[in-house]
């Protein structure tokens, strides 16, 4: 049987665009259309009532809610990029053997071996009250009372997120730096630079790569999270994916929607925005 | 053997009067390069480069010659200060270097590959050994515009490397390396990546730079043929030891041993009363005569190559010679494949080998 090649085409991306459609586009259809109808308790009308996105767009509480994502947003990555490009620096450029690299390299992975509400837990006997930080602390004399913003704080969530989402960073980092040829540190010595100029002039315009593919993963992860703000702020922080897992557990699945809708377009629109600065297609050809 | 021709004109010493600004002035020193028992040593067991010593006289184009893994790149890095010396000492213009930081020791590298830096413009790359010393803007392409008009690229001066051909990009790593304004440049198998027919117009050029700048060019290759159209000093390396140095004329004319011989080519290595001789290939022909040595075998090969024809012979006891004869000559005899023939030549042409191991230093 003759197939023509523009059929064999259609039929090599149906398998994925048939998940995509029926997985991703099609939900998102509904949800974007439930976010205009009327409700109540744990029920939903098929009548249009704007109240729901009126509320997203306007209120106060919304803006508060962005604003304290943007903060952890930006401190995360401000820690993590800086954190990310010097160890992806100390890898690439100083460890000669590439087994200790790569052993270095997967030990940053080590955080993921644990699933995450052990993960969560087991910050408790670190930084609790009775914690193993508040115990040295003391013992030393710097503090007399243990500090109570060590845990359940907002010190904790962007703390988890550290924890987290270097590796995030320090990979894309490192496959950006790996890829620059030795030659090229060699001849910025032959020109007679410095390490410090080879990283400003060399390294960090070549690496701008994964810094950008970097942030694109803290970005969706830090605004799609509503587990460890809401484990590590004991409750008490709220963010868009937090207010949203909120009104779910509350039946309210309009307001959920218009606030998803909202919060993906805003994902949406910052990647697009740090794809203007990385060309993927040529990250993922070489 | 034409390009030599066309190459003569470049090699008269004289300096084109209009262009005087970039020559540098090298005064009061014999040689721009010596070489003293410099070793490389990976480990206890493997030595990379053995005890080599050598003086490059001044203003010379040097080529290292030999097969891969025989030290020559090594050799050319611990120059540059990209690979650490082992033992002995490097001294450039009568000044020990041997430990200095690349940029301290009047050396400058042109990599294999380049290495020219992709996010900045050719202008830049030029330019980039200004900008890490903070010269101003306004001076520093100035001067890069004057080394990129040396290479004739001034014309793409604000093209990204990804835009030029690799032709393009060679020049505008020469421009780059030239511009710090070095003692000694040091050149990877600079042609290895060009087609053919840019690789002997680029090697011209490399000769006209080298002679208008008066310094000293060092270039690693495995191409004699290359090593023979360029150099001043030509030094054949195996096995981590220099076999000779030379003038190239010299080494073809009286190879020090049979690696020589055999490695720069055109030469028949045959045993003779005990000794080793080498005899030319262009010296040989077919057919014996009155007073000529000659070898009785089978001819295996025979190529036209236009102004000459060779003729591959297996000789008594394997061994592989070759004659390189005029079309006319060949053409009187036409031997063909299989037939016994007599490989014969002057007595006068032979030419004794020595042993292996006698490391000589150039003049």
């Amino acid at each position: 049987m003759k197939i023509s090649p523009r059929a064999a085409s259609w039929l090599q991306v149906a398998p994925m665009a048939t998940v995509f459609v029926t997985m991703v586009l099609v939900p998102l259809c509904i949800i974007f259309a439930v976010s205009f109808l009327d409700y109540d308790f744990a029920r939903v009308f098929p009548e249009i009532y704007l109240a729901s996105w009126s509320d997203a767009l306007g209120s106060r509480l919304t803006l508060d809610l962005y604003l304290t994502v943007g903060r952890f947003l930006i401190i995360t990555w401000v820690i993590t990029a800086f954190v990310g490009f010097w160890l992806a620096y100390f890898l690439v450029f100083h460890v000669r053997s590439s087994a200790i690299r790569l052993t270095l390299l997967a030990a940053a992975a080590i955080p993921f071996w644990t699933p995450g509400p052990i993960r969560m837990v087991s910050w408790v006997p670190l930084l609790g009250r009775e914690g193993l930080v508040n115990k040295a602390l003391m013992s030393l004399g710097v503090i007399d009372t243990p500090l109570t913003w060590l845990l359940y704080s907002d010190f904790a969530v962007v703390l988890a997120y550290i924890n987290l989402l270097t590796l995030a960073m320090l990979g894309p980092i490192t496959h950006s730096m790996a890829k620059i040829p030795r030659s090229l540190i060699q001849a910025a010595q032959d020109q007679g630079a410095s390490e410090w100029q080879i990283i400003r002039e060399i390294i960090v315009p070549l690496a701008k790569p994964g810094i950008a593919i970097g942030t694109i993963f803290i970005v969706t992860a830090v605004l799609g999270d509503f587990f460890i703000v809401k484990i590590m702020s004991g409750g008490q922080t709220n963010t868009p994916a937090n207010a949203i897992a909120t009104e779910l557990a509350a039946f309210q699945y309009p307001p959920a929607a218009a606030k998803s809708v909202m919060l993906l377009v805003i994902v949406v629109a910052l990647v697009a925005l740090l794809l203007r600065f990385v060309d993927i297609r040529k990250e993922l050809r070489d | 053997m034409q390009l030599k021709k066309r190459d003569a004109p470049e090699m008269t010493p004289e300096i084109p009067s209009d262009e005087p600004r970039l020559r540098q002035v090298t005064k009061g020193h014999r040689f721009d390069v010596e070489l003293v028992a410099l070793t490389k040593a990976y480990n206890a067991k493997t030595l990379a480069v053995d005890a080599i010593s050598l003086r490059i006289p001044r203003a010379s184009y040097c080529c290292l010659l030999g097969p891969s893994g025989c030290g020559k790149t090594t050799t050319l890095r611990m120059l540059a200060g990209h690979e650490t010396v082992t033992d002995g000492a490097i001294r450039i213009h009568d000044e020990e270097i041997t430990h200095r930081a690349p940029i301290d020791r009047g050396t400058s590298m042109m990599f294999q590959d380049y290495a020219l830096f992709p996010h900045l413009t050719a202008l830049e790359n030029v330019a980039f050994s200004l900008k890490v010393r903070q010269v101003p803007r306004k001076e520093r392409e100035a001067q890069a515009r004057e080394y990129l008009e040396l290479v004739q690229m001034d014309h793409l001066a604000n093209r990204l490397p990804n835009q030029l051909s690799g032709g393009q990009q060679q020049r505008v790593a020469l421009a780059r390396s030239l511009i710090t304004r070095p003692k000694v440049l040091l050149l990877d198998e600079p042609l290895s990546a060009l087609d053919p027919f840019l690789r002997t117009r680029m090697r011209a050029e490399l000769k006209r730079i080298q002679k208008e700048l008066g310094i000293t060019f060092v270039h690693v290759t495995h191409s004699q043929e290359e090593a023979l159209a360029l150099s001043d000093v030509m030094v054949v390396m195996n096995d981590a030891k220099i076999m000779q140095a030379a003038p190239a004329r010299e080494i073809f004319e009286t190879p020090a041993n049979a690696f020589v011989a055999r490695f720069i080519g055109g030469h028949n290595v045959i045993g003779r009363d005990g000794k080793t001789i080498s005899v030319r290939a262009d010296r040989c022909r077919i057919g014996t005569g009155p007073g000529l040595n000659s070898i009785a075998g089978e001819v295996t090969m025979v190529e036209y190559h236009g102004p000459f024809v060779q003729v591959s012979v297996c000789g008594e006891g394997n061994t592989d010679l070759t004659a390189m004869m005029s079309d006319a000559a060949y053409f009187e005899e036409s031997p063909r494949i299989g037939s016994k023939v007599a490989l014969s030549w002057e007595p006068a042409v032979e030419h004794v080998l020595g042993p292996e191991a006698v490391a000589f230093l150039a003049k």
